[in-house]
């Protein structure tokens, strides 16, 4: 049985088509990320599952109640919003009271919930002050709290980082991951920050113009991307899209694709199932998979090699990333700093193949990792 | 060697200070000018009210008193004859509170009401509903004399404070929701959403949610709708006669007083009878009226 089960959901404002049948599921405690550029609909659907927005077509079930005409108060959930949404005259006991109170909860037990979530979320200090006398980073703890003290079934968080700096984000990111392993409740997870997604979820959604991409866990999602535009929104920097053709050279199918020089690179394919000599792909390389080709490493399985021209060098201190010419392309990759390339170098690059992908140039589609 | 030390003149520099210096002595001249133009009519008036008659009479309306007594308030108050009858102002001021503060709390609980609605739950053909209660802010008044009259009488309050009371609030309720909608529309919606979640159905969430995030709005309503009816004459002199007007009508009737003797000392005193509760109200509700009128987002 799911938790939460969503099937062919459809949204329309007028003529215009926000959700284009969204089917995804969450197992009981599961962690489901929607990721996505704005515009995408992720936080629609959410808003969708919590009551917020009517359905135009399709069946949201909580448990397994249909919920498609529930109000929100009677779906079961509790929802932390972006902008957190604290009652502003209220003190934080209040604003955690507040849904208790709505729906009858004797004043001793609410006590006793309130109680134990602020211990939970260390919060019990802020217990008398109203919002306005906190910091963003104790107003995401309140918001939490109050999601937290009703026991619902079903979480949702619509975008709860996006309005902290980027120190606190990680900080309250790994709360967040703590705090759901510690209550293991079935949580839907708003965000467009694909890191976020990646850390926390046990699953992701990645949503692209009202259509679910790809419904999978987060190393299917970065491995096995299921086309071009998850492949590119996940992962930062983001993926290098180089078009090839597949050719047959030295009894290996190779991706061939003009280089600098003029001369083209041919990079052997692990496994040449799927695509035949002819065909044009577009080869999928993240900037991690490649690296300085030495005698040492040009020697692994599975690699490579490419020289290409390095136009730009942007250190960021962890890792350094190079932008390199190949064809008239421009493709990024990643390197250790005491391993990076200069500008102006033409750097002898290893392709780690293995980690590759190919895509279909018409359909946009994986055609298979190339391994 | 030059001693550095001493402070160079800089004639650039006085002469700046100097235009500053001009700027504001022409600023503040200009300021005090229209001052007294609105102040100093208030001042003849309440320094008339306390003059002797005989001594208005003497010396004219504007002059320095010679005198001081205050019977002609009491006389305005309490005794002085209108329109046949002895009772002074009194009567009126009585029927203009009356009036006033059934209409004012009416029309701005209405009104809140309403903003409520169109702001955070809004229905297909709210936005055009809106639009024709904006109509009543621009219709003046007078249009509406005839059908007022018209319905008072067949509702039965034809000539009753009553009457008044439904006339004001109805003509108010524009004003009300303009303000208290466009005040709403600043609260996040999100405030909402998450109480709609919480539990809370459309009234808890208005008592416990917009009413607390209300105060500066409701000031800015209530000090417009009583001063604003208080003041009002056409509906209260057309609409009701004899005693049954309000202060700014018997006004008018304390003017058109038959003899042809003008009573200045009692007339003014009347006056600022008349003009007192607005006073008043603006005077301690003004600077939330102020605050109220810039009060933006709700952070």
């Amino acid at each position: 049985m799911s938790s939460l089960t969503i099937t062919n959901v459809r949204k329309s404002y007028g003529a215009v088509e926000v959700l284009k049948g969204v089917t995804i599921e969450a197992k009981p405690g599961e962690f489901v990320a929607l990721v996505g550029p704005s515009g995408c609909g992720k936080s629609t659907l959410l808003a969708m599952i919590a009551g917020l927005e009517s359905i135009t077509g399709g069946e949201i079930r909580i448990g397994d109640r249909i919920v498609n005409s529930v109000p929100p108060k009677d779906r079961d959930i509790a929802m932390v919003f972006q902008s957190y949404a604290l009652y502003p005259t209220m003190t934080v006991r209040e604003n955690m009271a507040f849904g208790m109170e709505s729906r009858g909860t004797p004043k001793a037990e609410q006590s006793a919930s309130i109680a134990r979530v602020a211990a939970l979320l260390q919060i019990e200090p802020l217990l008398n002050r109203k919002p306005g006398q906190l910091s963003g980073g104790q107003r995401q703890r309140v918001a939490m709290g109050r999601a937290l003290v009703r026991d619902p079934k079903l979480f949702l968080f619509d975008e709860p980082l996006s309005n902290l700096d980027a120190k606190l984000r990680v900080d309250m990111r790994t709360e967040i991951k703590k705090l759901h392993q510690t209550i293991a409740k079935t949580t839907v997870y708003v965000t467009h920050d694909q890191v976020e997604a990646m850390t926390l979820a046990s699953r992701i959604v990645v949503m692209h113009k009202g259509e679910v991409q790809h419904f999978d866990e987060p190393d299917a999602v970065y491995n096995r991307p299921a086309n071009i535009f998850v492949a590119g929104f996940m992962g930062s920097p983001s993926m290098n899209f180089i078009p090839a053709e597949i050719v047959e050279a030295g009894g290996k199918l190779r991706a061939s694709f003009p280089t600098a020089k003029g001369d083209p690179a041919l990079l052997a394919l692990i496994d040449g199932s799927g695509v035949s000599a002819g065909q044009k792909v577009i080869l999928g390389i993240r900037p991690e998979h490649l690296s300085r080709r030495t005698p040492e490493t040009a020697s692994r399985p599975g690699m490579a090699g490419l020289a290409a021209p390095v136009v730009l060098v942007e250190p960021t201190g962890a890792e350094t990333m190079a932008v390199l010419k190949i064809g008239s392309k421009e493709i990024t990759g990643r390197f250790d700093p005491n391993d990076a390339p200069r500008q102006g170098e033409v750097m002898e690059l290893n392709v780690d193949m293995t980690r590759a992908c190919l895509f279909d140039p018409a359909t946009e589609r994986l055609i298979r990792r190339a391994m | 060697m030059a001693d550095l030390t001493a402070v160079d003149f800089d004639a650039g520099a006085v002469a700046a200070s100097r235009r500053h210096l001009i700027n504001r002595v022409v600023i503040y001249g200009i300021l005090s000018i229209f001052a007294a133009v609105y102040v100093i009519p208030l001042l003849v008036v309440i320094l008339n009210s306390f003059r002797d008659l005989q001594e208005i009479s003497k010396n004219g309306l504007i002059a320095f008193p010679q005198s001081f007594r205050i019977s002609a308030w009491g006389e305005a108050w309490g005794t002085y004859c209108i329109g046949g009858t002895c009772e002074g102002m009194q009567h009126y001021f009585w029927n203009s509170v009356e009036m006033v503060v059934p209409a004012t709390l009416i029309s701005t609980a209405l009104g809140t009401v309403n903003g409520y609605v169109l702001s955070k739950w809004r229905f297909p053909g709210s936005e055009i509903l809106f639009t024709c209660m904006l109509l009543g802010v621009f219709m003046p008044g007078q249009i509406a004399l005839l059908p007022w009259a018209y319905t008072l009488g067949k509702l039965g309050l034809a000539n009753s404070i009553y009457g008044l009371i439904l006339v004001h609030c109805v003509q108010g309720i524009s004003f009300t929701t303009l303000f208290c909608r466009n005040y709403y529309v600043n609260i996040p919606d999100d405030l909402i959403k998450a109480a709609r979640i919480d539990g809370a159905g459309f009234w808890r969430i208005f008592r416990k949610i917009v009413l607390p995030l209300s105060p500066p709005i409701l000031i800015v309503t209530v000090i417009w709708q009583f001063t604003g009816i208080w003041n009002e004459y056409l509906f209260g002199v057309v609409l009701n006669s004899g005693t049954k007007q309000p202060i700014t009508a018997a006004l008018v009737a304390l003017s058109t007083n038959g003899t042809n003797v003008r009573v200045y000392d009692v007339m003014s005193a009347a006056v600022l009878i008349g003009a007192l509760p607005p006073l008043l109200v603006y005077f301690f509700g003004g600077k939330y009226f102020v605050r109220g009128l810039t009060a933006g987002a709700i952070k």
